[in-house]
């Protein structure tokens, strides 16, 4: 497997002065994918800005994993209802000043 | 330039503590922080304000510069004269917000502590930069490239044919750069797609309406419309009733992304009736309405 675009977890983790620990822990939440290579674990380049986000309401806001978690599916609902508002305000535009 | 009353912002009074300054400042981060409110120009504003008045209070010499000077901040001079001669500072440690907001700091912050507020050494990703084009609906039509100005810089994008109202592209690096060589932000542009007077979208289709006279519509016959690329001639059936729609396939928006597919368009008629009738034309209508 290529690993030009995966960037090590504990590189990630020297950066930004965090355990390796919350890393495995967002794994296993499923809140990142995550990849494991030769027994170290990376994660996608794609993945970073979302790790970066996780860190910050980590650390700078003092939230838990629980947290997160809850905060990450109440964030994607919102995208979701947001798109449907979007798709919505397009279709409505059928019948305004007819 | 105004003053900023810090310790207002943060909700403490001027006795907090290291502590109470770092509860009051992770409560509201936790209510205003652009992570948890994507979008909200006004969260992002406020939460600028709370990273500022941060910034300060958490850092003992810059609150203790606050303190002293906060109201006559044009006389804060002084005191880096006075600073100068004490010896060097030490390192600051404050919780400072690192992500995808404007991370600008007031007039009065930059009057007070110059622009170097932040003193992390850790690599961090640039903000993301948020940005809004508009196009007409017939400029969303062709594939066509447009040269952007964002942050002075000049980029030119690509803007494939089909794009949708509110679609947003990402330009991955196009933010601003990364913090001690992190890297950069992505720049998001939403596209805001106008409307046109003759043509309704819906997704790829199209909808307009077309006018035909009463003696087409009954005995049928042929009529020319406009499409978003010409003139199209349409054959009518006779006995054509008000409201019928036709659809042309193929004739409505361009797919997003899939080169030679189209939408349809969708033809709705609308019959004008005779006005200003001549008396025979009243007489031969009356025989009509007698044939019934």
């Amino acid at each position: 497997m290529p690993t030009t675009h995966l960037i090590a977890a504990n590189e990630f983790c020297i950066y930004h002065n965090i355990e390796l620990s919350f890393i495995y822990s967002l794994q296993q939440s499923g809140l990142i994918t995550g990849i494991v290579v030769e027994e170290k674990l990376f994660v996608e380049e794609s993945e970073l800005p979302q790790l970066e986000k996780l860190v910050r309401l980590y650390h700078e806001m003092d939230i838990n994993l629980e947290g997160i978690e809850t905060i990450t599916y109440l964030l994607q609902r919102m995208h979701d209802m947001q798109r449907q508002i979007t798709a919505l305000e397009n279709k409505l535009q059928m019948y305004e000043n007819e | 330039m105004e003053f900023v009353d810090y310790y207002n912002i943060l909700g403490v009074d001027k006795k907090a503590t290291e502590d109470d300054i770092k509860k009051a400042y992770r409560k509201l981060a936790r209510k205003l922080h652009p992570d948890l409110n994507p979008n909200d120009k006004d969260a992002h504003k406020k939460f600028q304000q709370v990273n500022e008045a941060n910034e300060v209070l958490s850092d003992a010499e810059k609150r203790k510069k606050y303190d002293q000077y906060g109201k006559d901040w044009q006389h804060a001079d002084q005191f880096e004269q006075q600073r100068q001669q004490q010896r060097q500072s030490q390192n600051q440690g404050g919780h400072s917000f690192s992500g995808d907001t404007d991370g600008d700091f007031s007039g009065f912050f930059e009057s007070m502590f110059g622009g170097a507020g932040r003193s992390r050494q850790t690599k961090f990703r640039g903000q993301d930069y948020n940005a809004e084009l508009k196009l007409g609906l017939t400029d969303a039509l062709e594939t066509h490239q447009q040269t952007l100005t964002v942050n002075g810089k000049n980029i030119r994008i690509t803007i494939p044919a089909g794009i949708e109202n509110g679609q947003i592209i990402k330009l991955k690096s196009h933010g601003a750069p990364g913090v001690n060589g992190g890297p950069a932000g992505d720049l998001f542009i939403t596209f805001v797609v106008g409307t046109h007077p003759g043509f309704k979208r819906m997704g790829n289709d199209l909808h307009t309406h077309a006018v035909i006279d009463l003696y087409t519509a009954m005995l049928g016959g042929e009529t020319t419309i406009d499409t978003l690329k010409g003139k199209v001639k349409l054959k009518v059936n006779a006995e054509t009733q008000f409201g019928t729609k036709i659809r042309l396939k193929g004739k409505g928006f361009p797919v997003y992304k899939k080169e030679g597919e189209f939408g349809d368009l969708y033809v709705t008629y609308d019959i004008k009736l005779p006005f200003n009738l001549t008396e025979k034309q009243k007489t031969l209508f009356t025989e009509l309405s007698q044939l019934k």
